[in-house]
């Protein structure tokens, strides 16, 4: 078991394309290790001075984390997560 | 590069903006996974309910992607509206530009407001924080594929 991590095609340099890979951790902080383990450089698109990115959505079974703990969520086996780049802009 | 774009979209999007002044509106046009084919219009929240900022609601985000990656379809064309200024790229729009396979289009409303009356309509690619304007071509219907 293992957790889906669903990856938007702005970050699929970081993955070889693919628009899903899984990863593992018990936390969403410690997933992120994980998956820049074998995908370098994908943590520092992710997060920026230990916190989220401001302007990427990250979610575990369509719950918002920001709602859920932030970077300490708690993550199970078959948890999915989604990284979703925020529509936004002035 | 050209973004072509039925007429309906169009007066739709127009109608979004204007109907939204002086709060930016915002949304996208999903199409066909490579094909830039705009067909479907979603009018999206303006979760900051700002005249100066706009953001996607992040649950209808995260809704409209899995909608989107279940059809098999990509965001064609993102939208949003300019309530005082001209239609072109903010410097934040440019920074938080994240789909470069978008055409971005910039509506501006500072004209007439609410009101009937011409709008600047004009569209982007946003790529590495290089923005590049593309003509609009809008058309009765798309072409059948």
């Amino acid at each position: 078991m293992a957790i889906e991590v669903r990856i938007p095609t702005i970050l699929r340099t970081y993955t070889g394309g693919e628009k899903a890979v899984s990863g593992d951790g018990a936390s969403l902080s410690a997933l992120i290790d994980d998956l820049e383990a074998n995908h370098p450089g994908l943590k520092d698109r992710l997060l920026d001075n230990g916190d989220l990115r401001r302007f990427v959505n990250v979610y575990v079974n369509d719950e918002d984390v920001r709602f859920i703990g932030g970077l300490d969520a708690p993550l199970s086996d078959g948890d999915e997560v989604v990284v979703l780049p925020a529509v936004a802009g002035g | 590069m050209v973004l072509t774009i039925d007429q309906a979209t169009y007066d739709a999007i127009v109608a979004h903006a204007k109907r939204d002044h002086p709060v930016e509106a915002c949304g996208v046009v999903a199409g066909a996974a490579g094909s830039d084919r705009a067909e479907r219009l979603v009018e999206m929240v303006n979760a900051a309910g700002s005249p100066t900022f706009y953001e996607f609601d992040s649950t209808d985000l995260l809704q409209l992607y899995k909608q989107m990656d279940a059809d098999d379809e990509e965001p064609v064309v993102i939208y949003h509206s300019h309530t005082a200024t001209e239609a072109y790229p903010s410097r934040t729009d440019i920074g938080l530009a994240q789909e470069p396979g978008a055409h971005y289009v910039l509506v501006s409303t500072r004209e007439h407001g609410n009101n009937e009356g011409p709008v600047e309509f004009r569209s982007y690619r946003i790529v590495d924080g290089e923005v590049t304007e593309e003509e609009v071509a809008v058309v009765a219907q798309l072409s059948s594929n």
